[in-house]
């Protein structure tokens, strides 16, 4: 469904972030992107919605190839695309409602939104999306006054009410307590597979990933270096995407994590 | 290299011998130039008017007190003048500072080579010239009055407006911005959700901030015959009428404070 054929990014200094990746998403697989920080993970993501612009290659989704569309059809296409962001971007001073239908910003006219009068329908969805991740007692506080986790939550219905085909997301429990990242990790699968959503999630916990995405791809310097199971990650292929570390103890946590999951 | 090395140990100090020779000879410079200004001021002030002055001041002291206060009939509707021009005034202002702050801040401005350089001068040459001059001007170009002084104060308020407002434009969180353009959102769509409610607060602040300053400002642009209670005052002061400039002055105190006092309230709310 998503399909990268030789994209590269290079930056005005000259750094190239990203080196001829090529990479196929299926219809509905979620992924974790690991790597170092500086690999080129965000600048990857940011260049498949255009956020950031590609400097050559092809981004296919579906048929249409993202990188040679005009300013309207990259819109038309962003919507297809929902972006969860570290930070979680919520704009800080709008209600938890207008966050969740500033999702459906590309579907309405100016003035609509401008008023905040969106179509009932997406008002419905809105509320079926924040009592789904059980916010919906939280519709009228203002963004600043959640929690992180609810925070992130947010930003999960604002890019699901999108009604997107695959899923963007940039480090969603960098900023989170380690049981909020796993709640915020398993929500995010569990949306996908109840949806059908691609998924792509560029995480820095390897053993966060591991536990929760069929499929991991490793990312060093703007290469792919591995693109596998999450059980393939031995000692040996974690040194090549990140550096020399002793690997066992993160490995082993692992194991340990899914006993404690298993137990809950 | 603050740093230095002596029989073994590292001495650290905060700056090298060099440097504070310099400094010190930065000082006594300075201190030489302060004494020879003060010779040539001294020199060329007639001394006489200044032993003379504590004895003028307490004459006219003497002629202002007690105000006439049953002047006061007069005043309301000068002071009422003056308020509409400082409101109108800045209203006008934040009208046109809008679209010149958003021209001017560097990550919303269309063209930063082209439009950008236009932005900033309309803001330094409006900042430049003090409402007063502006009055002069606008007298007499549109003839004396009340609308010259509201016309010159939104042109001296535009470019305080829009530097402030687009300095708050530059310092928004750009991730903010960054997930509603990935919505799908349009140009306006993304500056009605991602940088308008970011720049709200500052803007209000800024409203009632240059408010406050324009209810001094237009208090004296009566005096160039821009309307408002400088009017008053100029005319008193023309016919050495005394009691009547303390109790204008003692009005315009009043209205100054009640100014102060609300842009305090507003500003305390939104922050």
């Amino acid at each position: 469904m998503l399909r990268l054929q030789e994209l590269t990014k290079t930056y005005k200094t000259g750094d190239q972030a990203l080196k001829a990746i090529n990479l196929d998403v299926p219809k509905g697989q979620v992924l974790a992107l690991i790597g170092p920080s500086g690999a080129g993970k965000s600048t990857m993501i940011r260049c498949i919605n255009r956020l950031v612009e590609p400097t050559s290659g092809a981004v296919m989704l579906d048929d249409t190839d993202l990188t040679k569309l005009g300013s309207g059809g990259l819109r038309k296409a962003r919507r297809e695309m929902g972006m969860i962001f570290q930070e979680y971007a919520l704009v800080e001073r709008l209600t938890v409602m207008e966050n969740v239908l500033s999702g459906r910003l590309g579907y309405v006219g100016f003035w609509r939104s401008f008023l905040r009068r969106y179509p009932q329908s997406d008002v419905d969805e809105a509320f079926r999306l924040l009592d789904r991740v059980g916010l919906l007692h939280m519709a009228d506080k203002r963004a600043d006054e959640l929690s992180g986790g609810q925070r992130q939550r947010v930003g999960i219905c604002r890019a699901l009410i999108q009604n997107p085909k695959l899923l963007l997301v940039d480090e969603p429990t960098a900023s989170l307590d380690p049981k909020t990242s796993r709640q915020i990790m398993r929500l995010i699968t569990e949306l996908c597979q109840e949806r059908g959503l691609a998924a792509i999630i560029n995480i820095h916990d390897v053993a966060l990933a591991q536990m929760f995405v069929p499929r991991v791809v490793g990312l060093r310097f703007g290469e792919i270096v591995y693109d596998g199971l999450p059980t393939g990650l031995t000692p040996d292929k974690l040194t090549e995407i990140y550096g020399e570390e002793d690997w066992e103890a993160t490995i082993e946590k692992v194991d340990e994590d899914e006993e404690i999951e298993a137990a809950e | 290299m603050p740093v230095l090395e002596q029989e073994g140990t590292q001495i650290w100090r905060r700056r090298t011998t060099g440097q504070s020779l310099v400094r010190w000879f930065g000082w006594l410079l300075g201190v030489a130039v302060f004494v020879y200004c003060w010779q040539i001021i001294s020199a060329s002030t007639t001394w006489f008017f200044v032993w003379d002055a504590p004895r003028i001041a307490n004459d006219i002291w003497t002629r202002a007190t007690p105000p006439k206060w049953d002047y006061i009939t007069q005043l309301g509707r000068p002071i009422w003048d003056t308020l509409n021009i400082a409101t109108l005034g800045t209203i006008i202002a934040l009208f046109l500072a809008v679209p010149v702050a958003f021209l001017a801040a560097r990550n919303t401005t269309p063209s930063a080579v082209f439009i950008r350089p236009v932005a900033l001068l309309i803001i330094v040459s409006t900042r430049s010239i003090n409402s007063l001059i502006w009055a002069l001007l606008l007298i007499a170009i549109i003839g004396p009055g009340v609308f010259a002084g509201v016309i010159a104060i939104a042109i001296r308020s535009i470019g305080f407006c829009a530097k402030l407002l687009y300095e708050a434009i530059e310092e928004i969180d750009h991730t903010q911005v960054e997930a509603i353009t990935a919505t799908g959102a349009s140009r306006w769509q993304i500056m009605a959700y991602g940088i308008v409610p970011q720049i709200l607060p500052a803007f209000a602040g800024i409203a009632v901030f240059r408010w406050d300053i324009n209810i001094r400002e237009s208090t004296v642009l009566g005096l160039v015959g821009a309307g408002g209670i400088g009017l008053q005052l100029s005319a008193s002061l023309n016919v050495l009428a005394w009691p009547q400039v303390s109790l204008i002055l003692i009005v315009i105190l009043i209205a100054v404070m009640i100014s102060e006092w609300v842009s305090a309230k507003v500003r305390g709310a939104i922050i």
